[in-house]
């Protein structure tokens, strides 16, 4: 069977696992681990960009083929979101936004509202636009309104590794949304992406897992095998648990 | 709404003899938890705790990398007068000491932003001492607009102000704050400061949620080990990380736990913490707060900052000179605040922090 392209921003992407560039322990870990993990699109905040002379530059650990997903990370208001990503624009960094407003340092959980305020200027203005949000159907449908070109519901806060707590409402996003849905935050271990992926979710980003790993590449590896993994079982339309059991000769098979 | 209040329903509690009551049992069943309690964090900061050392080590180690990567983040601090009209007995800048006074000008600012930027850093901690008169808003504000040229952060610790003031520097591009209680013990907090604006704890204890209340981005409590009983002040420091957490959802908190270093004052610390036990404490935080950034100064020593890499810290600050100015053509002009007992040059710093198997953070913040 053969699967469909996962087209997000008029951009066909070969691999469905999207990466981060924090966290590594050391710069020149981020093209092993993307040459690994073969992800196509890889997310680096804006903020973090230091283009000082004597510095390194992480853009320049990047290699040219991988599409580049700037974030509007330290973004408060939709406004700083605004600003952030038409400096990213400028900046060469293409035309693709990740769109993260977040109001609150301790949980570190998306800001719904001026997210989707931000995603309207955003996509008006031309960019392919992915939101970081709450999973929320009613805003997913505003945000697909709006013109996102795809949906990051977290399926745990940002760096905790809990893999899928929000996994029914991601569900009702799957089911619902026309643009692609990316379970972005909180996937800690492989298992967490195949399980994503096998729900029917287009694809993942995964960051502090595979950063924080001894060995970020073959981490990376674990992850695009999973992703992999859980692709194809989701088109291979596999057995729904069930919370009963169901024997294998029923009983009022003779009715039929 | 203060944090006195947190303070004050610990008055009249018998730290020393809960702390004497603490089991290993009690601590290993701490250690089973997953998210500590105010009690619990207490019960890592006791004697008994220190039997699992290896063990909160492991536990800080992981939160760390969970929460900040393998990274550690950098910056210099830039002091730009050393006048002050408080009477800190443990302070170099005290009034009463007889040291060369120097305030620098826009233009010997300007000067060092340009010798300090040459070295790669781009996070700067603009430091005075408190003379209002002599530092006033007005030349603060100049200050940050002028370094902001030079730094994409640029962070203060400088005397306590008012909402309306903190919001000024703000405005002028500043965006964290850096504000020490020297000794949460308010009576021994009496004693300590003998004269000037610095007495008043309560305003000084109060500043960094005014700074957080004015839209500060980012700030940073903690004692100054030495002066107050110190587990106790370790424990105090944690409730105050707390409580700004939870009270400013905004802001992003820090702390640092500074140990005393012989000053011009000659000031001898009657409470002192081992490096066993400064350890301790390190872990003890990160276990209770796993989100909160730990910032290391140069007053620790090189080879034992090294080893704080792996246990919790995650800022560094680099290059040093605690003197005001230091960096540019002229020499540091009067006594440094403290002695800096890890010298090395920023070059020295990244490497060792690389060699450690971490990424050194230039910038992480750029106001947009």
């Amino acid at each position: 069977m053969q699967d469909e392209q996962l087209t997000i921003g008029g951009h066909v992407f070969a691999s469905r696992l999207f990466t981060g560039t924090g966290k590594f322990a050391a710069k020149d870990w981020i093209p092993r681990m993307l040459e690994a993990s073969e992800s196509g699109m890889i997310t680096v905040a804006l903020r973090r960009i230091d283009s000082h002379g004597k510095n390194e530059n992480i853009l320049d650990f990047i290699p040219k083929d991988v599409v580049l997903l700037p974030n509007t990370s330290g973004a408060r208001t939709a406004e700083e979101a605004v600003r952030i990503a038409r400096i990213a624009r400028e900046a060469g960094c293409g035309n693709f936004i990740k769109i993260e407003v977040i109001t609150d340092m301790k949980y570190l959980m998306p800001d719904n509202y001026e997210t989707l305020r931000a995603t309207k200027v955003l996509a008006g203005e031309g960019f392919a636009v992915l939101p970081y949000v709450l999973p929320d159907l009613t805003l997913a449908k505003k945000l697909e309104e709006a013109g996102a070109a795809a949906i990051m519901p977290l399926g745990a806060p940002i760096g905790t590794n809990r893999g899928l707590e929000t996994k029914s409402l991601i569900a009702l996003l799957i089911e619902n949304c026309r643009v692609p849905v990316v379970v972005d935050a909180g996937i800690g271990r492989p298992s967490h992406a195949a399980e994503a992926m096998e729900m029917g979710a287009d694809a993942v980003l995964v960051n502090t897992a595979i950063a924080t790993a001894e060995d970020p590449a073959l981490m990376g590896r674990a992850f695009s095998l999973a992703v992999k993994a859980g692709r194809l079982a989701y088109m291979a339309r596999m057995a729904e648990e069930s919370a009963l059991a169901q024997a294998s000769s029923p009983l009022t098979g003779f009715l039929d | 709404m203060s944090v006195y209040s947190e303070i004050e329903r610990y008055h009249d509690f018998d730290f020393r003899s809960f702390f004497a009551g603490v089991s290993k049992a009690r601590v290993e069943a701490v250690l089973a938890k997953e998210k500590l309690s105010e009690h619990d964090f207490l019960v890592l900061l006791s004697p008994a705790a220190s039997g699992c050392l290896e063990q909160m080590a492991h536990r800080a180690h992981r939160l760390t990398g969970q929460y900040f990567g393998h990274t550690i983040q950098l910056f210099i601090p830039l002091y730009i007068s050393n006048f002050c009209s408080n009477e800190c007995v443990y302070c170099g800048f005290h009034r009463g000491n007889t040291i060369s006074r120097k305030k620098l000008s826009l233009a010997e600012i300007e000067e060092e932003a340009r010798a300090i930027a040459a070295t790669g850093m781009r996070h700067i901690l603009l430091l005075t001492g408190e003379a209002p008169g002599v530092t006033p808003i007005a030349y603060l504000e100049e200050v940050i607009r002028l370094l902001k040229r030079y730094f994409s952060s640029v962070s203060i610790e400088i005397f306590p102000l008012d909402v309306e003031e903190y919001k000024r520097l703000r405005l002028a591009g500043a965006d964290g704050l850096t504000l020490y209680q020297e000794v949460y013990d308010e009576d021994r907090y009496r004693l300590v400061h003998k004269a000037g604006r610095k007495t008043d704890y309560r305003y000084r204890l109060d500043a960094p949620e005014r700074g957080a209340r004015a839209g500060l981005r980012m700030v940073n409590v903690g004692p100054l080990l030495g002066l107050g009983e110190i587990r106790s002040e370790v424990f105090f420091c944690g409730l105050h990380a707390k409580y700004l957490e939870n009270t400013f959802l905004q802001t992003e908190i820090g702390l640092s736990l500074p140990r005393m270093n012989p000053a011009e004052g000659n000031y001898q610390p009657e409470f002192e913490a081992d490096d066993r036990s400064f350890v301790q404490f390190i872990t003890a935080l990160r276990c209770f707060l796993p989100r909160a950034g730990i910032t290391v100064s140069t007053r620790e020593k090189a080879s034992f900052r090294d080893k704080l890499i792996r246990l919790g810290a995650t800022r560094f600050s680099a290059g040093s000179c605690t003197g005001v100015g230091g960096y540019g053509e002229g020499q540091p002009e009067g006594t440094p605040q403290f002695e800096i007992t890890d010298e090395r040059s920023v070059d020295e710093v990244v490497q060792a922090i690389r060699n450690a198997g971490y990424q050194p953070v230039y910038k992480d913040w750029d106001m947009i």
